[in-house]
């Protein structure tokens, strides 16, 4: 029996080895320079990293607590990693610091096959290619509301009206999934919301301006939320969401395009269809959808050698090239060629192309200042400690405290 | 022992000590005190972000570190600010206002307050628990049968060898809304259950994670305790007609007196610092402690701010908190110790 497994193991590993060479075949080319990389862990990155390693020496690194380790070691010289993932929020420590390198003279070496639209130009420099674009929007079970003949809700009083029926109805434990953890999570939910109402995050000099009549309504939007969503909502995120949609324990949320795959995984998935994704409600007639734009792309660190940035580029574009993103049409809503958006991508898609079109996250050293600020003060508001308006004297003088120790505020 | 030899015994622990508790220490003492910024300047960027067809390039007014041409690392200034740290950390005009207007309770709307009480609940309640149960479970095993104080003794160590974030997780994984003993106790009563909705239930399954992992110890030292128990004296008090309970009220827990110290000793310093159940609930918009404080002031934010001084600043105050409570027990251990070396 033992034996029996033995040789059986062996197999499978010869196997796998054979695999490994059989995929290296197909890369381009034979890659000799060791590189190493640090990015997110999700799906995407999994795939792009997946398709850079058949071109041999690379080590991808897939972890969640990137944005903690990527600004030190980006810094130490040489660069602990030559290539990076990123995102809007993620990348502003690297181009604080100045750790990683302008790409003008490597896209025009090998980027050919590059859209226009994946250049992150800073300063008219290009400091990031783009490989996907992430949201958050409004999933929905489709056979709950065909059920209850209930309209797609394109605004966030019509997502109330809808609840309040499904309530009614009693189908699902909870109307609405919320990703309301208290610290980033719930942050983000004001973040998409208040610009929704038309607000600004900041003034000219630095100072927040979230103590404004936009944030009082986009307070009182996100606690009209409560009385539908789990009483536990403020424990819950987006991986937990996740799960309470896959077991059909939620009939919608404004979620993370990034997650609409796995409604569709049969493994782990009990709505395996059921699931429809449209545009983020908006927040008032004829707003932007209340959600923020965010995308995902590689960065290549400034602390290496010319030639180590030369096969990192080039590494990186063969990663991201058309035969990765046709294998892996479902992981991501890619910007590379080659991509045909899928009916899971319809929502994320409709939040980008509407009128006016949802802002992409500021990524600036206030915004994540404020952040922060958000995510401590805006659990008191929730559990109602705490009426609207003292919650925004709050978030300003926390944000106020941060900032002037952070030298952004005299 | 020669003063040599005894230097040589204890140097290397005292040279760990020195680098790895005082030195930081001190570091962390002066960077309370002190502020380091990045050098700002304001400059015009265009920035150009994808949408999924076009790009949207927007230019505005950003506020960036300066880079030093010479070292390509940002410039930085440090400066003696004083107690402004401090003073950020205690807002002690918020509280003054609010005893002024009488609203006690906005003085727990403030961060450290707010921790501060918690903190302090959390360590005054569990202690006598802790202190009750270690010594119930002692008493208990101490009175089983031989052939089965073993396994009693190994089960009731269980706990203790758990790592606490790997504990508190798995008493979350148990009751957050969809875990097994929810879903049991759902069925079984009928009613929806949400023990992480609101405060007090989550306090509770914190004080009761707590007094379960740490009773153990208690109940280990208490237990090699009644092994030195005169039993002359157990004795004579059976013969003077000592009921069970006035046999532990005044001959055990005398005895014990010294361990019930020590054990509240390593307790109030151990609970002061409690940090795990908060990560591991994930309580911090309900409940938050002292170190969890700390340890928010020192996580960075996406665009990699953190907040150095005020996290020192925190940290200094947790350890006057320590040591504070720890000053009445000591005191009876050090008057105990001058009592007996005469």
């Amino acid at each position: 029996m033992y034996l029996k497994k033995l040789a059986l193991a062996g197999a499978v590993s010869l196997s796998g080895m054979l695999m490994s060479t059989g995929a290296y075949a197909a890369c381009a080319y034979e890659n000799t320079v060791p590189l190493k990389s640090l990015s997110a862990g999700f799906e995407a990155w999994k795939a792009v990293t997946d398709a850079m390693a058949e071109c041999g020496n690379f080590e991808a690194e897939l972890d969640q607590e990137f944005r903690t380790k990527q600004p030190a070691a980006f810094a130490a010289n040489p660069s602990l990693y030559q290539i990076g993932g990123v995102s809007n929020g993620t990348i502003t420590p690297l181009l604080n610091a100045g750790t990683i390198r302008p790409l003008d003279d490597l896209v025009a070496k090998y980027g050919q096959n590059l859209a226009p639209n994946q250049l992150i130009r800073v300063d008219g420099k290009i400091m990031a290619v783009a490989m996907m674009v992430n949201t958050q929007h409004l999933m929905y079970r489709e056979d709950i509301f065909n059920d209850l003949g209930i309209e797609t809700p394109t605004s966030w009083d019509e997502v109330f009206a809808a609840a309040e029926k499904i309530k009614a109805a009693g189908v699902v434990d909870y109307a609405i999934g919320a990703t309301m953890k208290s610290g980033w999570n719930l942050a983000q939910e004001f973040v998409n919301m208040y610009p929704g109402f038309g607000g600004q995050f900041f003034n000219g000099d630095n100072t927040t301006a979230v103590n404004s009549d936009a944030g009082i309504k986009a307070l009182e939007t996100m606690a009209k939320t409560l009385p539908y969503a789990d009483p536990e909502v403020l424990v819950s995120d987006s991986t937990y969401v996740q799960q309470q949609f896959q077991q059909g324990k939620i009939a919608m949320s404004n979620l993370w395009a990034s997650r609409g795959g796995a409604m569709n995984d049969a493994n782990e998935s009990s709505v395996v269809g059921k699931v429809k994704m449209a545009a983020a409600p908006v927040a008032m007639e004829g707003g932007a959808p209340a959600t923020t734009l965010w995308w995902d792309g590689v960065v290549i660190a400034a602390n290496i050698s010319d030639e180590e940035a030369d096969a990192a580029f080039r590494l990186v574009m063969e990663g991201m090239d058309e035969e990765m993103v046709k294998a892996n049409n479902e992981a991501a809503i890619w910007l590379v060629g080659g991509y045909e958006p899928g009916p899971l991508a319809a929502g994320a898609i409709a939040t980008a192309t509407a009128t006016p079109a949802a802002p992409p996250y500021p990524s600036t050293t206030q915004m994540g200042l404020l952040h922060t600020s958000l995510g401590n003060e805006l659990p008191a508001f929730l559990t109602g400690e705490r009426d609207a308006a003292a919650t925004l004297v709050a978030i300003e003088e926390s944000y106020t405290t941060a900032a002037k120790e952070a030298g952004i505020l005299e | 022992m020669k003063f040599k030899t005894f230097f040589w015994f204890v140097a290397p622990s005292l040279f760990m000590m020195i680098l790895f508790i005082a030195a930081p220490l001190i570091s962390v003492f002066i960077q309370s005190f002190q502020i380091t910024q990045p050098v700002m300047q304001q400059i015009e960027v265009e920035t150009c972000t994808p949408g999924f067809l076009t790009q949207t390039c927007t230019t505005e007014l950003k506020t960036v570190p300066v880079i030093d041409e010479a070292t390509g690392k940002t410039q930085t200034t440090t400066a003696w600010v004083g107690l402004e740290s401090y003073r950020n950390v205690l807002q002690m005009d918020k509280v003054w206002a609010a005893i002024g207007s009488g609203q006690f309770r906005d003085i727990l709307q403030i961060d450290f307050w707010k921790a501060l009480r918690f903190t302090l609940t959390f360590t005054l309640l569990t202690l006598p628990l802790v202190v009750g149960v270690g010594l119930a479970i002692a008493l208990a095993v101490n009175n089983a049968a031989k052939s089965l104080r073993g396994p009693v003794i190994f089960i009731s160590l269980l706990p203790f060898i758990i790592t606490p974030v790997i504990g508190s997780l798995s008493i979350y994984w148990l009751f957050v809304g969809d875990g097994i003993l929810t879903t049991t106790l759902e069925r079984w009563t009928g009613q929806d259950i949400a023990m992480f909705a609101q405060s007090w239930t989550i306090e509770l399954l914190m004080y009761f994670y707590r007094v379960w992992h740490v009773a153990p110890f208690a109940f280990v030292i208490f237990y090699a305790g009644l092994q030195t128990v005169n039993m002359d004296t157990l004795e004579s008090a059976i013969i003077d007609g000592a009921s069970r309970f006035e046999r532990l009220r005044y001959v055990i827990v005398p005895h014990l007196m010294p361990l019930i110290v020590f054990i509240a000793l390593i307790h109030l310093m151990d609970c002061y610092r409690v940090f795990e159940e908060i990560i591991g609930f994930r309580s911090e918009a309900h409940v938050i402690s002292l170190q969890w404080l700390t340890f928010d002031f020192l996580t960075p934010d996406d665009a990699g701010n953190r907040a150095i001084s005020r996290a020192s600043a925190s940290a200094m105050l947790t350890m006057i908190g320590i040591v504070i409570l720890l000053i009445l027990p000591l005191r009876r251990t050090w008057r105990d110790h001058k009592g007996g070396a005469h």
